[in-house]
């Protein structure tokens, strides 16, 4: 058997090829996520005279602790509920038990975060790190809101597209054309359509609207920002997935179609019989898809809000950021990037589980 | 049941004609078989009657209505495609109901209409599965039960057996001229394998670029072809053509002959005094006989080929001008390669063409 040549049977051989790639996946990919859960345990600063040391979980206690705390109303001599001048209820204020209290010794150092009533007493959502929990929830909230949305239009426009009609390929490359512009590009332009004062998209509702809607701040605003945000998103990403349920489009026999047309079924059963089971391998890898890339949600808020207003677009991997380069503590941010790692494995691991086929 | 009229059809794509001034009339409960060669537009023509492809001029009428402008489901037609066109994802009972499901057929019904059809078609035992799990045979059996379960007047069949084998292929086609017995519905069938159209058919249609060759009975095909065309496609092994010149003896007879071939007294096919002076005479292989007497036989000639195929055998005969002629004879007859041999032939088997 000398026909094959000496070099695809020498196991040295491949190893050198493969040599290259595995060496730079090892230094950027394999190390530093390591590296990463190891600086999570100590309390490294980026740069430090001090030698580092093992702090065991307390970065992650730091970052996820939560407490709750009810507080009764303050009450005078008789034991009556001391109201203010408006009747509302006045309270002892959460510092008095965060701040230096003996018998509050779990709550030191924490901050108030959500706080609601029941009855009389006031219920206090405390946590060790505020901004931190409202990254993880905004983060929760861009991931819930962006896979339906940009999942679903991408569908639509996927469908309307994958239709022979004059021009086509125009609409296919008008809609695939903002994945290909830079982040960075993308987000200075949205900054200026988004603008409180001047804004395209600001003239544009007042214009429609022959001036009711008044002007508004989409990113100067907490109430809006991580909605501008998603629109931004949605409408950077959608023409990638597109592309994706397009190529699940095609591979569907048109013979299929001929068939449910001669059963005699209908636009919407026809989509409902052939197209979407047909789709289902592409339905998960878009789900998946748009989730991992939603969980790493970064660039647009560094360069449209910093985070801001009021921390309401704080993600967790701007936090990571933020805390391991931009304040040093390289520690914590390497706790925050093992947290959104776990995070985002096992919400992929239950889609996974959740869409996988049943008939196999 | 049904019967369909296809009046002066013609379909374009662009500039490209495909389907030319196609006339053809299908009987209630009739099994029509398109055949010819590929891109001859049978399968458009088939794909037109279902409703997939649009009519660019002419009409069609289904039970006299016309349908022109009708999409595929209000054409109460069943079609059963080359690459069955189940779906992947459902089981074989979901598949044969597809259609009722479409419709909102009660359950009970469903059920039982799907049950009638499996037992039709003998797969009761395949309900459950999925089509990854069936032979091809199989998978074309759920095709044909999707068909049958809506209880159709018109079934269309596109190539239905082509991705069978051989031997599948056999079972199959007894099968589809049980099950058109049995149902008793108007068939339109489309296939390139003359096989086929000739055993299955009540009516052949032979086509051509677009063209209707001609229409007939199986055996009509088979003995009468109208042309030279007709007569090289339909039967295997294809027939012998031999170039001939015509001269006339009176209205009715002419005579045809070559340095080959002894004169020969023929009925005049052209009809009237239009008799063309150049013409071929086509003669079946099955038409030919094995003669001793070598003089006095039509033609002769050195054989070439010796094909035993067991209940017969081919052999190539090259006749003086180098021409061969290919005649199918008894497996009993002893001949070998080399052989000099006479063939003959009944006049009336012989079919005379112009050329052309």
């Amino acid at each position: 058997m000398r026909a094959r040549s000496r070099l695809t049977q020498s196991n040295l051989a491949g190893w050198s090829f493969a040599l290259p790639g595995l060496a730079l996946v090892a230094v950027f990919i394999i190390l530093p996520f390591f590296v990463g859960i190891g600086l999570s345990l100590t309390n490294q600063r980026l740069i430090s005279p001090n030698p580092a040391q093992f702090v065991g979980l307390e970065n992650y206690r730091n970052l996820m602790g939560l407490s709750v705390l009810t507080i009764e109303p303050e009450r005078d001599a008789a034991g009556a509920i001391v109201r203010d001048d408006a009747g509302a209820i006045e309270y002892p204020r959460v510092r008095t038990f965060t701040r230096n209290n003996p018998d509050y010794p779990h709550l030191q150092g924490m901050r108030e975060w959500i706080s609601w009533q029941s009855r009389e007493n006031r219920v206090v959502l405390l946590a060790s790190d505020v901004v931190f929990m409202k990254a993880l929830v905004n983060t929760i909230i861009f991931v819930a809101v962006i896979v339906p949305v940009q999942g679903g239009l991408a569908l639509v426009l996927a469908l309307l597209i994958n239709q022979r009609l004059p021009a086509i390929t125009l609409f296919r490359a008008i809609y695939f054309m903002p994945v290909v512009i830079s982040v960075v590009v993308v987000s200075i332009l949205w900054r200026l359509i988004y603008d409180g004062d001047n804004g395209l998209l600001n003239n544009l509702l007042g214009l429609i609207s022959f001036g009711l809607i008044p002007p508004i701040d989409w990113l100067g605003n907490p109430d809006t920002a991580l909605g501008a945000i998603i629109g931004v998103s949605v409408w950077h990403s959608v023409g990638f997935h597109m592309v994706i349920w397009l190529a699940g489009l095609q591979t569907i026999p048109p013979s299929l179609y001929e068939a449910a047309a001669i059963e005699g079924a209908s636009k919407w059963q026809t989509f409902r019989y052939v197209t979407w089971p047909g789709l289902r391998n592409t339905a998960v890898l878009v789900l998946i898809v748009i989730t991992m890339q939603a969980f790493e949600l970064f660039a647009k808020v560094d360069l449209m809000t910093k985070g801001g207003p009021l921390d309401s677009t704080q993600t967790i991997v701007f936090q990571a950021v933020e805390r391991g380069f931009r304040t040093q503590d390289i520690a914590t941010g390497s706790a925050i990037s093992v947290i959104g790692f776990v995070l985002v494995l096992s919400i992929s691991l239950t889609q996974r589980y959740l869409t996988r086929s049943r008939h196999e | 049941m049904a019967t369909i009229q296809l009046k002066n059809l013609c379909k374009s794509f662009g500039d490209v004609e495909v389907i030319r001034n196609v006339d053809i009339e299908i009987g209630d409960g009739e099994f029509v078989v398109f055949v010819g060669p590929s891109g001859c537009g049978k399968s458009t023509l088939l794909r037109m009657i279902a409703g997939l492809e649009d009519i660019t001029s002419g009409t069609m009428e289904i039970d006299g209505a016309v349908v022109n402008e009708l999409p595929p489901r209000q054409r109460g037609v069943a079609m059963v495609f080359q690459n069955y066109a189940i779906f992947p994802h459902m089981t074989v009972r979901e598949n044969i109901g597809f259609g009722l499901t479409i419709a909102g057929t009660p359950k009970k019904e469903k059920t039982r209409k799907v049950q009638e059809a499996a037992k039709i078609l003998q797969m009761e035992h395949l309900l459950e599965r999925r089509p990854s799990q069936l032979s091809g045979g199989q998978r074309q059996r759920v095709a044909i039960g999707r068909a049958i379960v809506r209880d159709p007047a018109v079934f269309l069949f596109d190539e239905p057996l082509s991705n069978l084998d051989a031997a599948l292929r056999l079972d199959m086609r007894m099968e589809l001229t049980k099950l058109h017995k049995q149902l008793g519905a108007t068939m339109v069938y489309v296939t390139h394998d003359q096989v086929e159209a000739m055993t299955l058919a009540d009516k052949v249609v032979v086509l051509r670029d677009g063209t209707v060759q001609q229409i007939g009975a199986p055996m009509e095909l088979f003995r009468k072809p109208a042309n030279l065309f007709v007569a090289g496609f339909i039967g295997s092994p294809p027939m012998n053509f031999l170039d001939v010149e015509i001269s006339p003896v009176d209205a009715h007879t002419v005579t045809v002959r070559n340095e080959m071939l002894l004169p020969l007294k023929l009925p005049n096919p052209f009809g009237g005094e239009h008799i063309a002076a150049h013409g071929k005479l086509g003669v079946r292989p099955q038409y030919l006989r094995l003669s001793k007497d070598i003089a006095g036989s039509f033609l002769s000639g050195e054989i070439t080929i010796v094909e035993r195929l067991g209940s017969e055998t081919l052999i190539d005969v090259t006749i003086a001008d180098g021409s061969n002629v290919i005649a199918v004879i008894d497996e009993s007859e002893q001949v070998a390669p080399g052989e000099t041999v006479g063939l003959s032939f009944e006049i009336d088997r012989a079919v005379l063409f112009p050329a052309e």
